[in-house]
């Protein structure tokens, strides 16, 4: 069923999660952008702050909106909450020549994700079929994503750099929520409209004191998610692309690319499913105690592929390759998925501005639209 | 180690602002423990005993500008098993360096009352200009944290987990929004080594390029970039003339600049 939850009686949703002992995580505006931190109640939301993205470019911009979701993807993704950009495996300790290995606790308390954009929910399900993939199942992840609650939102609006439409990804949510909204507003009227995809979300209804909502009411729902679709920043042609990649590894192409690419690794850590990691191992000055810290990575250092002898991807070229023919191409064979979701955020954190939409297009032998 | 008993630590310095060397002091609540892990013979920042050589370990601050350093540091190699440069003067040639792109006798004509009494190089150069160099740590001035991964590492003979990559991992790891895209300032971050945390990008700032190049640098795409957005020569060429303005990649970025401004 759908429900009609009014704008002014959001509140009602944060309390209900407070009770439920949810810690509740959701978009807040801090240093010039809508980030993911932790909210307390709707008057942390951006009511009121839109986002202008394009390549290599962000401004948050005031609107007249009183819309509390009129964002759409934030700088970064739910990513670093279910796998932290760095995190204590263990220590050991050397005692009378035996090794002690202490591991490290991470308990968390339970996370309401308020605000997962349908590209966002896309992403977890992919970091899903990563992390919690039997035998290499990442116990840290598995236990935060055991204890988070997903609240969607479906997108009324789209950004510069979004694909989502062309990814199947969005901009309505597909499956994974437990909560989904959809925010409307117009002259007269400012509401939201509520769906449970889980027993975990429908308990959270009922405390919502929210009425059904009307044939007409979904149908202005469903209006306004199409207009987000036909909004779309970005474009990706998906038909036979992991062929056609595999089959350009020497496309003159890449070294034009490789001419822009900062190998900053922006790209790789905004992404909502890059998702390697190494380990360091550092002691301390007695050498009794070493400890072992998980960090992200990214296959744009020089690092990432060094074996013995030196980085098996030395050029930024053969580096940009690899990423984009992961995401586009060898994904596919790997997770039976992309691995890119259409949220556009590696086009717009890219400092030069690189697209890897439109970087397809000209793989593909077509003109470049935004250039 | 080399030697019995403890290692024995030498700390020296040539051209520089004592910054580096103090960020040993700096370490506070491990002092305790690096005094128990090496003898810190010589520092005479620290103390005004100083006991002869040769060390296990030297840490050496500063660039080379002078004829008697050049000669020293030679000296200092011999009497060292494992020699650390440290900071941007000793790996790069420090904002000093900007003697480099001049002549420095126009500077000391203006500098000194009598210049003839000034006996100084053409240039300033790293240490790894002079003698071989075990290690070497950036920035201006070196993390403490950084320092002790890598004495740690040298005493117990394993690599120093030091980073070669971008300063944008440690800003996007640590939730930084990104300034250069989201509100503009120039910021050298891709371009330039990580260590310091991301410290300017945390507070708004852009990066100053402090630790220098990092792997693989592409500066000529990012001065492409501003330019597009209206920044002029002289501007680039000012970003990247700084603290590690020396450092080739860095240097080669500037003196581009040079040329398209004459």
């Amino acid at each position: 069923m759908t429900y009609r939850l009014e704008a002014n009686a959001l509140d009602r949703l944060f309390k209900a999660l407070g009770t439920k002992g949810y810690v509740i995580f959701g978009p807040t505006v801090r240093d010039s952008a809508v980030v993911y931190d932790r909210i307390e109640s709707p008057n942390d939301l951006p009511a009121g702050w839109a986002d202008q993205q394009t390549n290599g470019s962000y401004r948050l911009v005031k609107t007249d909106s009183p819309a509390y979701f009129d964002f759409t993807a934030p700088p970064q993704s739910w990513k670093r909450l279910l796998f932290p950009p760095s995190l204590h495996l263990f220590r050991s300790h050397r005692r009378n020549g035996t090794l002690e290995i202490l591991e490290e606790e991470h308990e968390t308390e339970p996370m309401a994700f308020l605000g997962v954009r349908p590209c966002d929910l896309r992403a977890l399900a992919i970091l899903d079929s990563v992390y919690l993939n039997g035998g290499a199942s990442d116990s840290t992840y598995r236990q935060r994503r055991e204890k988070t609650l997903i609240i969607a939102v479906n997108c009324t609006r789209a950004g510069g750099t979004c694909f989502c439409a062309s990814m199947g990804t969005g901009p309505e949510a597909g499956a994974g929520f437990d909560l989904c909204l959809t925010e409307l507003v117009s002259e007269h009227d400012h509401y939201f409209l509520v769906e449970s995809g889980s027993a975990k979300g429908e308990s959270c209804v009922s405390p919502l004191q929210a009425r059904e909502a009307t044939p007409q009411e979904q149908t202005s729902g469903r209006e306004a998610i199409r207009t987000a679709a036909a909004a779309m920043g970005r474009s990706l042609q998906t038909q036979g692309l992991p062929e056609l990649l595999a089959a350009n590894l020497s496309h003159p192409r890449w070294d034009q690319i490789a001419r822009r690419c900062l190998a900053c690794a922006n790209c790789t850590m905004v992404c909502p499913t890059c998702f390697c990691s190494t380990v360091e191992d550092s002691t301390d000055l007695s050498g009794a105690i070493a400890s072992r810290t998980r960090l992200w990575d990214s296959c744009f250092t020089a690092e990432f592929s060094y074996i013995h002898g030196g980085s098996l991807r030395p050029t930024i070229k053969s580096r940009y390759r690899q990423w984009m023919t992961h995401k586009l191409s060898s994904w596919v064979a790997q997770f039976g998925s992309f691995g890119c979701v259409g949220c556009g955020r590696c086009i717009t954190w890219c400092p030069v501005g690189i697209d890897l939409t439109e970087e397809a297009r000209i793989l593909r032998g077509q003109a470049a639209e935004h250039v | 180690m080399a030697g019995k008993g403890i290692p024995k630590l030498a700390v020296w310095k040539f051209a520089s602002c004592d910054g580096c060397q103090l960020s040993l002091l700096n370490c506070e609540e491990e002092l305790l423990a690096l005094s128990s892990a090496v003898h810190m013979a010589y520092f005479p920042e620290a103390s005004r005993a100083m006991i002869k050589g040769p060390y296990d370990i030297s840490l050496v601050e500063g660039s080379i500008t002078t004829p008697h350093d050049a000669e020293r540091i030679h000296q200092i190699r011999r009497s060292s098993a494992a020699l650390i440069s440290i900071g941007a003067c000793a790996t790069a040639g420090g904002i000093q360096a900007l003697r480099n792109f001049a002549d420095v006798r126009e500077f000391t004509s203006l500098v000194y009352a009598s210049p003839q009494f000034i006996e100084t190089l053409g240039k300033s150069t790293p240490i790894s200009d002079h003698v071989s160099v075990d290690f070497e740590l950036r920035g201006c001035p070196i993390s403490k944290n950084q320092l002790l991964e890598v004495l740690t590492a040298f005493l117990h003979r394993r690599k120093p987990a030091i980073p070669s990559y971008s300063v944008c991992i440690e800003c996007k790891r640590k939730g930084v929004v990104c300034g250069l895209v989201a509100h503009g300032p120039p910021c050298l971050g891709p371009v330039t080594q990580a260590g310091c945390g991301a410290l300017c990008p945390t507070y708004a700032r852009g990066c100053y390029g402090c630790f220098g190049p990092k792997e693989t640098p592409n500066t000529g795409s990012l001065t492409a970039t501003w330019k597009e957005s209206g920044m002029d020569d002289a501007e680039l060429l000012r970003l990247f003339r700084s603290f590690t303005a020396t450092a080739e990649p860095f240097r080669k970025e500037s003196e581009s600049h040079e040329i398209q401004n004459n």
